[in-house]
């Protein structure tokens, strides 16, 4: 069971190749991977809201049906958010995916073992929830298969990436929420607009 | 006098406000509204599994483009707390009509704790509060609450007193 990919590597590939896609990231360790592959005005990283990362990322993609929306969370902030896949699946959004980064751990507070770590399978739940596509991921071969089925494809597709639960030096994003609302919008819809 | 249609008069004020994505957990209070969005082409509905999915709804649509409205019942309110702070934070505009539970006329008592902090939670959270207890004066408090806060990017709610939806029993909530 035990998996070997580093988190840093998977997050670094998936936005290798993103192109013009709209980046949510949840809370702590998957903000940090983020920003660690390269900053970008198109990243709305949340420094808080637990559980709101994949609505965020709805909402994003409600709004933008001709953009790809990938929201990168971890594990411990889906699960606080697991009602949000019903709800997604429901509205069926096409262009929306997800990657959790699941280290089994809730990583920012003392690697103290989440849900995950204990059988609870995230792709199995999205799956009960509609969506398109959802799989685990815990090999290295895998990822680019992954990487195309959340970067293109029908949404809404989750995939799960079991990552090694490490502690990686802190590579933080800027924190002022405003400044970080208004470059994604200056960049996704040009001069600031009612 | 008879009542005004009010659910149809906050229909045409969020339309005339430019919302064009709707979530919400239903509310007998909010039922009509709900139809009428849902009816509408021009509106996305989102059903929510619960009301704090919204927040976190309403801040994704903003950040693509879109303007966004929430409805649902003061029970809800206090499922919001934590995520509003993401509302304050990057200033988010941010509408939400809540009907109210909890006061007069209620009759289920377990309605009444949350009832009666509905606006201090919202309040503590930096909500803009703004109560109508008449028909005749809530689509106008939409319309008010939708300019505030998509002009100087702040939280308003709108609470819907509970005498002006006036279901006084089980029964007649369950007959709606």
């Amino acid at each position: 069971m035990s998996s070997t990919l580093p988190r840093r590597e998977v997050v670094s590939a998936l936005l290798a190749q993103r192109g013009d896609t709209l980046v949510v990231a949840g809370l702590g360790s998957t903000a940090w991977d983020c920003t660690a592959a390269g900053d970008s005005p198109l990243t709305f990283p949340l420094w808080g809201a637990m559980g709101a990362a994949a609505m965020v990322g709805l909402g994003l993609a409600i709004a933008q049906p001709a953009r790809r929306v990938l929201v990168i969370t971890g594990d411990g902030e889906m699960l606080m958010g697991l009602g949000s896949l019903a709800t997604i699946g429901v509205q069926a959004p096409r262009n929306l995916a997800i990657a959790v980064i699941d280290n089994e751990r809730y990583g920012e507070t003392g690697m103290q073992t989440t849900h995950t770590a204990h059988g609870v399978d995230l792709a199995a739940v999205a799956l009960g929830c509609r969506f398109a596509s959802a799989r685990i991921v815990r090999d290295a071969k895998e990822l680019d298969a992954a990487r195309a089925g959340l970067l293109a494809g029908d949404g809404p597709a989750l995939v799960q990436f079991k990552v090694i639960a490490e502690k990686l030096p802190l590579v933080l994003p800027p924190h002022d929420g405003v400044a970080l609302k208004e470059r994604f919008r200056r960049a996704l819809l040009g001069a600031p607009a009612a | 006098m008879a009542n005004p249609d009010w659910p149809r008069e906050i229909h045409d004020a969020l339309k005339r406000a430019g919302v064009r994505v709707v979530g919400y957990v239903p509310d007998a209070g909010h039922k009509r509204l709900i139809e009428l969005c849902l009816a509408d082409p021009e509106i996305r509905c989102v059903v929510l599994s619960t009301e704090e999915e919204g927040i976190g709804l309403a801040a994704g649509a903003w950040l693509g483009g879109m303007r966004c409205a929430l409805l649902m019942q003061s029970s809800g309110v206090g499922n919001c707390i934590n995520v509003l702070g993401m509302t304050h934070e990057c200033r988010f505009p941010l509408l939400v009509l809540v009907t109210m539970r909890g006061e007069q006329g209620e009759f289920n008592p377990w309605q009444v704790p949350m009832g009666q902090a509905t606006r201090a939670v919202l309040e503590s959270m930096s909500v803009a509060v703004h109560r109508v207890t008449e028909a005749t004066q809530i689509a106008a408090g939409v319309a008010a609450a939708a300019a505030r806060a998509h002009s100087d990017n702040s939280a308003q709610a709108v609470l819907i007193a509970q005498q002006v939806i006036g279901i006084k029993s089980f029964q007649e909530q369950a007959a709606q």
